[in-house]
């Protein structure tokens, strides 16, 4: 069936969608994590691990549900190999971290190497007669991949997790004072270990998501920062899943507006306008934790301090 | 039985020396793992990778000239490192400290201009390195914004910026469209140490970075300040220290040292400014640096090993067709290795009767 032809802004707001997506992903695990005390930096080597082993996986099998399910593993192991150091033999985190984007990177490519140049078939967007068909809003709602909708409704999840389980409040009390926690018998290690395993399989999620329906084939360094600009996010949303959308979208909004001004020119060099999500993430760091002091934020007590159990 | 962790009353100096060398050794047994994976003669691969360097001068010199930038920026992220301060973008300032030198090798070119030229951009190097680490400390001391996050991200745009100039106004109208600026003069080129060879001035400059290292951590205030910040915060408040001033005082150091490092390599072994200056030095100098226990002396051994497995990691590509992201592979988990065996300094494993829950828990 053909589709009615697309407006600039109705194309502008899918591409954003489309750019958002893959952050909100990573960031969502990453606020797991740190909820739960643990400051893990190596969200962009698990990323790009999982855009490379998605791709691997789809191109093996045709199907965006393998090569999703093989980027979640991807970043689940490397997270899995996280939390052995730092949680295990409790070694620094930022350390550990930057180790992960250093390993993940190199492995990626390793991986991804045979594969530059290659295509799959994109994920398959949703299409429901009439309601896709809706002017404007029809494809922006209705029209959009899986792992689209996943991310809100993951967003959703871990809102009902967080606040509404007893788990959920496990973790926030492990993440804010784990001494506490464990004087008061909760395995603050097997919580946090969990956590971790959780945010690598999101970030693995999030790096899979670029190959799968960001842009049909793997490049080496795809990511791009992505999982920097996700740490990022983190901190702008405050630790509260609900600003996350908001600055996830934010974010993606730079980097598609950015390219669209690189297209139409206006003599900007089209450097300084590659620059502007990364210019952009320090501005907000900057501007929030200024203001860390008034507004409403659930900054985890114990983040990125090892926890060591007494016997 | 389950392990667990128990802290040793004292440091242990006899880990502290086996670390490194414990982790070098896994890593080398990991690789020939990976090399067997891909269908490669461990062994062989990791003679070309770690042996045949050493017995050929040519490679040889290259190894000195690689591990002099790795050298200059771990010696300052070091400091950083022990003051508790998480600099990442040495990657950037390195990029800013060569950007900011080459703009006078730029300006003089072909002026005839003297042999000030020289001295001057190194000067302007380390200043330009020193001012762009500024931004992340400010943001850090002012603003309380993770200085981890900001000096990371600032290695993109100082990418972009560098890529902006040489494909710009700083192009060379007679370089065939290439992304390069036109050759430096003589004068403002960092001269070559050894006659016929590629090891140059910076060698010895990197020497001095680490005497001078040594001599501010062992002997001065300053440096006694830094490990006081860095290891006992609380004490470090008692006692008067100022946390963001020396935040301040260890990012310009690191930033200096990495700019300086970076205008060396335009104005030495490269020879010009272009993009792709450097292989991710910035971020190997992070491994370089806990490699070394963030020591003088133990960064300058590990900034030659890791020069090693760059060199290595060419040698290898070329003979053995191995990928070269496998230098990338080697240098993550060696760094995974380091980080696991320095816990053993500060813990003892022990094997511990029950099981997975902690053993206080309700019977």
């Amino acid at each position: 069936m053909a589709r009615q032809p697309m407006g600039l802004l109705e194309a502008i707001i899918l591409a954003v969608l489309a750019a958002s997506t893959p952050l909100l992903l990573a960031a969502a695990g990453e606020l797991v994590v740190e909820r739960a005390g643990v400051l893990n930096l190596g969200v962009e080597g698990m990323m790009i691990m999982g855009a490379a082993c998605a791709f691997a996986g789809a191109y093996a099998t045709g199907s965006t549900l393998v090569g999703a399910l093989c980027g979640m593993l991807a970043g689940a192991v490397l997270s899995a190999i996280f939390a052995v150091l730092t949680l295990g033999l409790a070694v620094n985190q930022v350390a550990t971290g930057l180790a992960l984007t250093i390993l993940g990177i190199g492995l990626s490519g390793l991986i991804g190497a045979g594969f530059v140049g290659e295509k799959i078939v994109p994920a398959p967007q949703l299409y429901l007669p009439f309601l896709t068909d809706l002017p404007f809003v029809g494809r922006i709602l209705f029209g959009q991949d899986a792992l689209d909708y996943f991310s809100l409704a993951l967003i959703a999840a871990i809102r009902w997790f967080i606040y509404r389980t007893r788990t959920g409040l496990v973790l926030r009390a492990v993440g804010d004072n784990h001494s506490s926690a464990h004087a008061l018998g909760y395995p603050v290690l097997t919580i946090r270990t969990f956590a971790v395993l959780f945010g690598g399989a999101c970030a693995g999620l999030g790096g899979a998501y670029l190959p799968l329906a960001y842009t049909p084939f793997f490049i080496p360094g795809m990511t791009a920062g992505r999982g920097w600009i996700a740490l990022a996010l983190v901190v702008f949303a405050s630790w509260l899943p609900g600003r996350l959308v908001a600055g996830a979208y934010l974010f993606g909004a730079v980097t598609i507006l950015q390219l669209h001004a690189q297209g139409a020119g206006f003599g900007i060099p089209s450097q300084l306008m590659s620059s502007l999500p990364y210019l952009a993430t320090i501005v907000v760091l900057v501007v929030i934790s200024r203001a860390r002091g008034t507004m409403r934020s659930a900054s985890p007590a114990s983040l990125g301090l090892a926890f060591v159990p007494d016997r | 039985m389950r392990l667990a962790l128990e802290p040793r009353a004292e440091r242990s100096a006899a880990a502290a020396i086996a670390s490194p060398l414990i982790a070098i050794a896994l890593t080398l047994a990991t690789m020939a793992l990976l090399f067997a994976l891909i269908g490669k003669s461990p062994f062989a691969a990791l003679w070309v990778y770690f042996i045949d360097p050493l017995t050929d001068p040519y490679s040889l010199q290259e190894i000195a000239v690689k591990a002099t930038p790795l050298v200059m920026i771990a010696l300052g992220l070091s400091l950083c490192y022990l003051a508790n301060v998480w600099n990442i973008g040495a990657e950037g300032q390195f990029l800013i400290g060569a950007v900011a030198g080459s703009w006078l090798a730029v300006k003089t070119n072909g002026t005839g201009a003297g042999h000030w030229v020289m001295p001057a951009m190194l000067a302007l190097g380390a200043l330009g390195g020193a001012l762009y680490a500024l931004i992340p400390a400010i943001c850090k001391v002012k603003f309380g914004a993770s200085e981890i996050l900001t000096s990371l991200m600032l290695v993109y745009v100082a990418d972009f910026f560098l890529d902006y100039l040489v494909r710009g106004p700083w192009r060379d109208p007679k370089g065939y469209n290439f992304p390069t600026t036109p050759d430096f003069d003589p004068v403002a080129t960092v001269p070559i140490l050894i006659e016929g060879s590629r090891v140059h001035a910076g060698a010895l400059v990197a020497l001095l970075a680490v005497a001078a290292a040594m001599l501010v951590l062992g002997r001065t205030i300053k440096g006694f300040e830094i490990k006081v910040v860095g290891s006992a915060p609380k004490a470090a408040r008692f006692a008067g220290f100022d946390a963001g001033q020396l935040t301040i005082l260890t990012f310009l150091v690191s930033g200096a040292l990495a700019g300086l490092s970076g205008i060396i390599e335009v104005a030495g072994p490269v020879g010009n400014l272009r993009p792709n200056i450097s292989p991710g030095y910035g971020f190997t100098a992070i491994i370089v640096a806990f490699l070394g226990r963030v020591n003088p002396i133990g960064i300058l051994i590990a900034g030659l090993f890791l020069a090693l497995t760059f060199i290595g990691g060419e040698q290898a590509q070329i003979s053995m067709r191995i990928p070269l992201d496998l230098t990338k592979v080697f240098q993550g988990i060696l760094l995974f290795y380091v980080l696991a065996c320095d816990s053993l300094i500060l813990y003892r494993l022990r094997l511990m009767p029950g099981h997975g829950k902690a053993a206080h828990g309700t019977p």
